[in-house]
């Protein structure tokens, strides 16, 4: 119970600052003039397809003692972890959110601008078209995100009591050659992802998708 | 109609390489219906566009008078950029409800009581039967009528129609004419209205002019536009003869 806690933690606060930064970003870029686009894009696409384990090697040397953030001691600790599934979830959401965006009619702009809207009333409007595709993208970060072991392994430690999750858990439940055990972690685990899912889907979509 | 409210001063607009439009120097009077004729691809939507200050011209000046003060495009307040409603070629809606559509442009000016507005200028456009459906599933002709109902209820200074009777039958192309003299004999609002139809312009204008490859060829009070024109080539379009 407690490590479903910390999984649903870990991964809500990790996809909570992967939105907020990450929706933004892919309108931004869907909608703006940026500089140095391309090289965004493919940033964000190579980051889409990242290993994580590699994205835990990276998490790990920036917070090892001698790293760049080694003063934070945030290393084996939940924080580390939330950094790790940040990024690996932020490219995922801010790239799906941008191709959604773009998918929006582009003679929409011109013609709300027409009937008074700010551009700033514009790029809502345009977010609020695209908002199933940011949904899916929001979506696709926490299925990304809950299911991840290599990184959380890594820079989390696996920790009893303090770092360990159900991803990690299993692993190692399996390894001792606990199955039952590690079978119903892992029926939590997708009972979660299923859950969490359905209930975005029906609070934020589900009634308008039927009409 | 007597004080200008558009003045257009050596106006260019280039798109790549291509200068599409040319206006050494045009008026649109407070008031009038100005209709613009002329060939495809002869500029009449990037003059539209330049009217409603969506965009810059490449070169020159396009002056609007807000009734306090002149602005072009860079100089426009929201507040005034909001005094002219355009209807576009190819209306783009949002996909919500017919209601929610013609609702936008009053939303983002921040009023939200306006219930009665929307279902009059429903009715006068004969959409009040379809104000719930959602508008990506109209046809052509309700989704132009929405477009148009969306400026209407704005009770805009001037209104900019890019061919709003393109996809309509002739019932349809009546009523939205009837509207659009309404418009004008009531409130009193400026209309640009772009068409294809010869016949159109003659039943609304009291203006026209003609554009073709980006110039002003004539513009002209209607009756002289039609009885006695002054090109050639303005001769030429009206009788069909036209080669583009
Ligand atoms: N954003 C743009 N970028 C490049 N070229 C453009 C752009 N907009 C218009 N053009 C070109 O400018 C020319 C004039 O276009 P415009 O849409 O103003 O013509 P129009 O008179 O409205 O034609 P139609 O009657 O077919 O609607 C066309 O050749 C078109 O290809
Ligand atoms: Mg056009």
């Amino acid at each position: 119970m407690e490590i479903t806690l910390r999984s649903l933690h870990v991964t809500l606060v990790a996809l909570l600052v992967s939105t907020l930064i990450g929706v933004p970003l892919g309108a931004w870029l869907a909608l703006g003039r940026v500089p140095l686009r391309r090289l965004a894009l493919a940033l964000i696409y190579t980051g889409m397809g990242l290993p994580p384990v590699v994205v835990g090697l990276f998490v790990y040397i920036l917070f090892s003692r001698s790293g760049p953030f080694g003063s934070l001691a945030w290393l084996f600790s939940l924080r580390a972890m939330i950094v790790a599934q940040t990024i690996l979830a932020l490219p995922m959401v801010a790239g799906i959110t941008m191709s959604s965006i773009q998918s929006v009619d582009p003679a929409l702009r011109p013609q709300l601008r027409a009937l008074g809207a700010t551009r700033w009333q514009v790029v809502r409007t345009i977010a609020v078209e695209a908002r199933f595709g940011i949904l899916l993208g929001v979506m696709a970060g926490f299925g990304a995100i809950i299911s991840e072991v290599g990184a959380v392994m890594l820079v989390g430690g696996n920790i009893e009591g303090r770092t360990r999750v159900l991803t990690t858990a299993i692993v190692l439940e399996t390894r001792r050659g606990h199955f039952a055990l590690a079978l119903a972690l892992g029926a939590i685990l997708l009972s979660l992802s299923f859950l969490t899912n359905s209930l975005i889907m029906l609070g934020q979509g589900g009634g308008r998708w039927r009409r | 109609m007597s004080e200008p409210i558009y003045a257009l001063d050596d106006v260019a607009q280039v798109y790549g390489t291509r200068t599409v439009l040319s206006v050494p120097r045009l008026d649109v009077r407070a008031g009038e219906v100005l209709a613009v004729l002329g060939p495809s691809g002869a500029g009449k939507s990037t003059l539209l566009r330049l009217l409603g200050l969506l965009e810059a011209p490449t070169r020159g000046q396009v002056r609007f008078h807000s009734g306090e003060r002149w602005v072009t495009h860079a100089e426009a307040r929201t507040e005034e950029r909001r005094q002219i409603a355009m209807v576009f070629q190819r209306p783009a809606l949002l996909t919500r409800s017919v209601r929610a559509n013609v609702a936008y442009g009053l939303r983002v000016r921040g009023e939200r009581d306006a219930a009665e507005r929307i279902e009059a200028v429903l009715r006068r456009v004969a959409l009040d039967g379809l104000a719930k459906a959602r508008a990506h599933t109209l046809s052509g002709g309700e989704a132009q009528r929405v477009a148009l109902a969306r400026a209407l209820v704005l009770a805009p200074r001037v209104l900019l129609l890019d061919e709003p009777t393109a996809n309509l039958d002739p019932a349809n192309v009546r009523l939205i004419e009837e509207l659009i003299r309404e418009q004008n004999a009531q409130f009193g609002t400026t209309i640009v209205l772009v068409t294809h139809s010869i016949f159109q312009a003659r039943r609304l204008a009291s203006r026209c002019a003609l554009l073709i490859e980006g110039k002003l060829v004539e513009v002209s009070p209607a009756a002289q536009f039609f009885e006695a024109p002054r090109d050639p080539r303005t001769r030429a379009f009206l009788s069909g003869e036209f080669v583009f």
